[in-house]
């Protein structure tokens, strides 16, 4: 399903009725394994789960007993009254009643106790999942999330962790209960009579076949209404951002046609899966009462032959209503289980993702390096079949400005990509001043590097937080040297709270022009050896255009920078023209020289002015 | 949410025969009780007999009864029995009984047994006590006596019938007709298992018709919800087609998509519930109400503090955690804020080395909902256990003074578990409708959040009698003092513009961002409608003239490459379904698409993902255009289209499209100056108006804003190069 982001409410996971069953797990066990495994931390506590929940269920099961022997004793008592001899013995039903009432008392305080600690294990355990996560994220290649959207990260951090965590309080307190309570039960039924006993469990196939008949009945009908509704919510979802094109093109009426199609096979399945989850209920009732009934009926044969107190035929009744109701909990489990497995196994498959690996060999302090950089025969490609970048060599000295240049999709991005090590080169090396890259670790190159890229990033948080980015631990003056070396100090102190603004959640609060400036500044004070820039392809208004183009000049003052080049005189002004084609470096040299050439590059320049 | 009932009008049947199976279920799962207690009172505890009206009896017995009424009571017995000689008892079932005539009771009305019943028990109380003082007079009767009888007896002596209680006369009553039917030689066992038997059947059917109610209820309402819900999605998915960018921006996209899909989840699920539980819980609670009231008045005040403990103790959970529940989204949504910051700025925060800050932030935003996330799961935690102990108590309580009054005889001990059952359904009813009461302003949001959507004014509507476009223009279009100003703005966005964009020529926009020039555009194939002035396509207003007219002559390009999920061909077919292969090749050919269309292994049928995802932005921006070229309109329309693509492909693309389209006329809004160099008509905006029109040329000497953005794009260099080519030219 796309974008099912559904919020759960008060009542988030409490369906009524057997819950849908979700996907399932591939590796059912494995994943069940590797989740206990996971909770090691929590074994003891788990521990005490266990025993409060079979503690406080036996004292619920022996209540009705009790109840019982409370009925048993009035019952007894009239007989007393009317034989004569007597009434109700009132000290001894109190007493009864209140030895009751303490059951239930210490039953409600372990149950409590027991959904405390559940509930503490199960919040610390996807805290702890999704701070696993969060820290995976770090230290998984880039190749990983370019291959997916955020949005199936995202839905593992949040969806399927949320659904672990509330399967995990509830299934697990339910396995427990249920099953005391199975067992329990059987055995007081047993205490009471053998025979109704055998009657009871007589209904249990009944129920057992029933539940098992409905929930495979149904089972078609639950992943059809999730297939339509995941198919119904994409087209929403298409059609309502592309919807300019829909009206451009007056397909409304095409478009109507295709959502009614959808919507009413989505009907009915969804009526279908609705109506057998709902039956089951009154199914169960059902066959509830016949157990009941038989139950009765029997109860009254025993009576007649006198091995059976009227007050153990009440409690017996009611151990027959305790006993139906646990097993449905159980299917139910049986289902959440399968739902609780797949979101963990989403979630473990994440966490064994491969790493990048570090190997460090030769540390050089990294304030000593200038900026020399050297590709030396680097050859490269995202899938080792698939070579991209052949045999490339070129020798930047520091302080050159660079200047990539060529179609879109001709892989300058790659190049930067090698250059910042979010990818290792397959052949060859890139060295700083000498020394290959691969022999720093990975986040020590980095802060050689300063990266002004053309979507800018900005985060939820003040315009101070956003630029401070750039060195945690700088100081207001540097901040605000920074801003205005990077003439956005003026455009913030106007905004409202100045540098305390706070960036809003889709960062727009602050033009496109203005998050570039911001960016800039965070470099500036990022303070790089080396930079990389991404001029904007899509203009902004004169004059801050006009502001960012000497911001930018400003930040490339003294350092070694490569730019992603749109703007000409950029390129002109660049020491070294990269020409990228079909993710290749095709031409090098100066803009006179590679003019001269008349290659590529030529080409490419002069058809800007070819005659349409 | 009502509003949205209107919905179910027509839906008027199912839902008054749902609302009939509802009471008929809830009367047979009130009536359950009574037989439940029926079989331990009746069945097991009175040996199945029901009430003192014996259905035979000796002579003597009858006469002896009869002498101790009153006269006009008496009467009344010998109307209600039969005397059966000697002869026909023979021939009946009470053929065993050898010793003489026998009185059979008679068919009664229900009214009728029961005064009979309390005329009856009295009489066999007070024959008994006679008997019993005849009795101890002499002895040597009394020996003759069953067992049962002697009991009685004893019992008797000492009593005073007027202050004994009914239900302990009955009881002794009953004692009295079994050991009549005894005397007559009627098997008692039988008669229980009778009755056993009898009361079992009938609460099995009940239980049926419960269970074929509560089937037939689901059925019907699962498929009422989710017809509204199909009715509800196709309604806004219609209006929402009517929508134009002003409906769209003051929603918002994604929540228009919300309110599609999931807030309609919500009705959806909230409707099935409510018949099932917002219906029948009242029904439920009402009738078990009723029944205890009829059981025994007086113990009711136990029902109704633990309706009142239940309903404290709801209240007092939720206002504690109702406020830290709305807390809850706000940060999931941080948290998934946060994630998806991490998410976009990967590759900056590896860049800065920051991921130990990020690390941070994460878990600041995890730990704050961890905490609040285990306020309110505790305080749920806490809700299960008090709640068993409220009824547990409940029972309690129930047992203790039932106890009493089973004592003064005013209750018997069935009724007692009988009423412990109604207090069970009373609470549990009480304590539905406070859960549907959590529940509904959920339901109430999503319910207005829709509404607000089909309640919607659609600002661009067709015409009632649409006009025809002039036959003998082709393609021109005019703007006469347009403005135009966004709904709920206090400023115009257009000022009085008027151009002509004459047929077969190409018409290009340029300014800075927020100058209005998509906003111009835009307003031609009407995703809004002018505030003042008009706009002309072939001499005609395009608010006469109907939709599908109108776009039928435009062909659209909008900034943004927008694809929908199908194949290449699909996509391309999408302005013109019949378009021929040839057609749809020559389209890709000018967008410049063929050469990556070819190289992909199914060419035009590969697939393209939900928008377009699986293309890169260049070529998805140039398979959009082959879209409009597909179409081969009278109208180009390039809103900002050519930013995107790298400046060899933006000329090939141009140069073709020039050739291939010759005819059409093409309006063009663009960012950079290289791309309508060679525009027939230059058409300058800043904020708004019209600051300077000629060709590219004209405006380099007389527009000084079209000046400033030349200069900021093309050095002097490039501007002398560009005017040796445009000399040239």
């Amino acid at each position: 399903m796309s974008n099912n982001t559904r919020k759960r409410g008060p009542m988030g996971g409490h369906g009524r009725g057997i819950a849908p069953a979700g996907e399932k797990a591939k590796d059912l066990k494995g994943t069940m394994k590797k989740l206990i495994k996971y909770m090691r931390r929590y074994y003891t506590a788990v521990l005490f789960v266990i025993l409060f929940a079979i503690v406080s269920t036996i004292f619920n099961i022996v209540g009705p007993t009790i109840l019982g022997d409370a009925t048993t004793e009035i019952f007894n008592g009239l007989m007393r009254k009317i034989g004569g001899n007597g009434g109700i013995d009132f000290e001894k039903v109190s007493h009864i009643l209140f030895m009751l009432l303490s059951l239930y008392v210490v039953s409600a305080v372990f149950s409590f106790l027991q959904g405390l600690i559940m509930t503490h294990v199960s919040n610390n355990v996807t805290y702890q999942m999704r701070n696993d996560i969060s820290e995976k994220i770090h230290r998984m290649p880039m190749k990983y999330f370019e291959s997916r959207t955020y949005g199936e990260v995202l839905s593992r951090v949040t969806n399927d962790i949320d659904t672990l965590g509330q399967s995990l309080n509830q299934s697990m307190t339910q396995i427990i209960t249920s099953a005391t309570q199975i067992i329990g039960v059987l055995v007081m039924m047993l205490r009471i009579s053998l025979p109704m006993t055998g009657v009871v469990l007589l209904t249990l196939p009944l129920s057992m076949g029933l539940i098992g008949a409905i929930m495979s009945k149904s089972q078609p009908y639950f992943k059809a209404q999730q297939k339509y509704l995941g198919k119904l919510n994409g087209q929403v979802e298409e059609i309502y951002s592309g919807h300019n094109i829909v009206k451009a093109f007056h397909r409304e009426e095409k478009e109507i046609e295709a959502f009614e199609e959808i919507n009413g096979k989505l009907y009915h399945s969804a009526w279908k899966s609705q109506f057998f989850s709902g039956a089951m209920m009154p199914l169960m009732q059902f066959v509830g009462n016949l157990g009941y009934v038989l139950v009765a009926i029997l109860g009254g044969f025993l009576v007649i032959k006198n091995s059976i107190e009227v007050g153990q035929i009440q409690s017996f009744i009611q151990y027959v209503r305790n006993f139906s109701q646990p097993i449905t909990q159980l299917a139910q489990v049986g289902n959440m289980m399968q739902t609780t497995a797949a979101a963990a196994e989403r979630v473990f498959e994440f966490l064994e993702e491969e790493e990048e690996t570090e190997i460090e060999r030769n540390v050089v302090p990294i304030e000593s390096l200038n900026g020399n950089v050297t590709f030396e025969h680097v050859s490269f490609g995202y899938h080792p079949e698939q070579t991209i970048i052949n045999d490339f060599s070129v020798n930047v000295k520091a302080g050159q400005k660079v200047a990539i240049v060529g179609p879109t999709g001709a892989g300058k991005t790659t190049l930067i990509k090698l250059l910042m090590r979010f990818y290792d080169v397959n052949g060859g090396s890139i060295k700083i001043d000498g020394h290959d890259l691969r022999e720093f670790v990975r986040s020590d190159i980095r802060q050689m590097f300063g990266m002004v890229l053309q979507d800018t990033w900005l985060y939820n948080g003040t315009v101070r937080d956003n630029i401070r980015y750039g060195k945690l631990d700088a100081s207001e003056e540097e901040i605000q040297g920074a801003a205005r070396a990077a003439f956005a100090h003026h455009f913030i102190v106007t905004q409202p709270g100045g540098y305390d603004m706070v960036i809003n959640e889709e960062s727009n609060n602050v033009s496109q022009g203005q998050k570039q400036l911001l960016t800039i500044a965070r470099a500036i004070l990022a303070d790089p050896k080396i930079l990389i820039l991404d001029e904007a392809t899509s203009s902004v208004d004169t004059r801050t255009e006009e502001r960012i183009q000497k911001a930018m000049d400003n930040l490339m003052e003294g350092r070694t920078s490569f730019v992603i080049a749109h703007r000409l005189s950029t390129i002109r002004d660049a020491d070294v023209i990269l020409v990228m084609n079909h993710g290749d470096i095709v031409e090098q040299g100066s803009h006179e020289e590679l003019l001269a050439k008349g290659g590529f590059y030529a080409d490419l320049y002069n058809s800007q002015w070819e005659a349409v | 949410m009502l509003k949205l009932f209107r919905y179910l009008k027509n839906a008027f049947l199912p839902i008054s025969v749902i609302v009939i199976l509802l009471v008929l279920q809830a009367g047979c799962e009130l009536s359950l009780p009574t037989y439940t207690s029926n079989i331990v009172n009746i069945g097991i505890q009175q040996g199945g007999i029901e009430d003192a009206v014996p259905e035979v009896m000796r002579e003597e017995t009858f006469w002896g009864l009869t002498a101790v009424m009153k006269k006009k009571d008496a009467e009344q017995v010998k109307k209600s029995y039969k005397l059966y000689s000697k002869k026909q008892v023979s021939h009946s079932k009470y053929k065993d009984y050898k010793k003489g005539k026998l009185y059979v009771c008679k068919k009664l009305s229900s009214d009728e047994r029961e005064t009979l019943d309390q005329t009856m028990s009295k009489a066999m109380l007070t024959l008994s006590s006679q008997a019993v003082k005849q009795l101890s007079a002499n002895p040597k009767a009394a020996a003759g006596l069953s067992k049962s009888q002697q009991k009685m007896m004893k019992q008797m002596e000492g009593i005073n019938i007027n202050e004994m209680p009914d239900s302990i006369i009955s009881q002794a009553a009953i004692s009295f007709v079994k050991s009549e039917y005894q005397a007559v030689g009627l098997d008692l066992d039988q008669l229980q298992t009778n009755y056993l038997l009898k009361t079992g059947a009938l609460m099995i059917g009940l239980a049926l018709l419960t269970m074929t109610a509560a089937v037939l209820v689901t059925l019907l309402s699962a498929r009422l919800a989710a017809r509204l819900s199909r009715t509800l999605r196709d309604k806004i998915f219609r209006k929402v087609m009517d929508f134009t960018n002003s409906e769209f921006d003051r929603f918002s996209t994604a929540s228009l998509i919300t309110r599609s899909t999931n807030d309609i989840q919500q009705v959806q699920m909230f409707v099935t519930m409510m018949f099932r539980i917002v219906v029948f819980a009242p029904v439920m609670g009402i009738g078990g109400i009723f029944k205890v009231l009829t059981t025994n008045a007086n113990m009711t005040w136990t029902i109704a503090i633990g309706v009142a403990a239940i309903m404290m103790v709801i209240f007092i959970l939720f206002s504690v955690a109702m406020p830290k529940f709305k807390v809850l989204q706000k940060l999931i949504d941080r948290l998934n804020l946060v994630t998806r910051e991490i998410l976009t700025g990967l590759s900056v925060i590896r860049a800065f080395s920051t991921e130990k800050h990020e690390e941070e932030r994460f878990d600041e935003a995890n730990k704050t909902l961890m905490k609040t996330n285990l306020f309110v799961n505790r305080a749920m935690t806490f809700m299960m256990p008090v709640m068993m102990l409220i009824m547990n108590g409940l029972t309690v309580l129930i047992v203790y003074v039932g106890a009493g009054n089973i004592d003064l005889g005013k209750m018997q001990v069935g009724d007692l578990m009988a009423f412990i059952q109604y207090a069970m359904q009373i609470i549990m009813s009480f304590l539905f409708i406070s859960m549907v009461s959590i529940m509904m302003p959920r339901a109430q949001v999503a319910a207005e959040r829709i509404n607000e959507v089909l309640d919607m004014e659609v600002m661009v509507k067709d015409p009632e009698c649409p006009r025809q476009f002039l036959p003998e223009k082709k393609g021109e279009v005019e703007f006469k003092d347009v403005y135009f100003c966004y709904p709920d703005a206090d400023e115009a966005v257009l000022h009085n513009i008027s151009f002509t964009a004459p047929a077969g020529k190409t018409t290009a926009f340029i300014g800075s961002t927020g100058s209005g020039k998509s906003t111009l555009i835009n307003l031609i194939p009407r995703f809004f409608d002018v505030t003042r002035g008009y706009i002309f396509i072939d001499g005609q207003d395009i608010r006469d003239v109907s939709r599908a007219d109108l776009c039928e002559k435009i062909g659209y390009v909008p900034q943004k490459g927008v694809l929908f999920s199908g194949t290449i061909e699909s996509n391309l077919k999408y302005g013109k379904e019949d378009a021929t292969e040839e057609e749809v090749r020559r389209a890709a050919r000018i967008a410049q698409a063929a050469d990556f269309i070819e190289e992909k292994e199914e060419k035009y049928q590969s697939p393209i993902a939900q928008g377009g995802s699986n293309v890169s932005g260049g070529q998805k921006q140039r398979l959009s255009i082959a879209r409009a070229v597909a179409k081969d309109p009278e109208i180009y329309i390039f809103d900002d289209s050519f930013s995107a693509l790298d400046y060899k492909t933006d000329v090939a693309l141009r140069s073709a499209l020039q050739k291939e389209t010759n005819g059409s006329t093409t309006l063009i809004v663009a960012q950079r100056i290289s791309t309508i160099l060679h525009a027939d008509q230059i058409i300058v905006l800043d904020e708004g108006n019209i600051v300077g029109r000629g060709t590219h040329e004209e405006l380099l000497k007389s527009c000084p804003v079209y000046q400033q953005i030349a200069k900021s794009q093309l050095s002097e260099d490039d501007l002398k190069k560009a005017k040796e080519v445009s000399a040239h030219e």
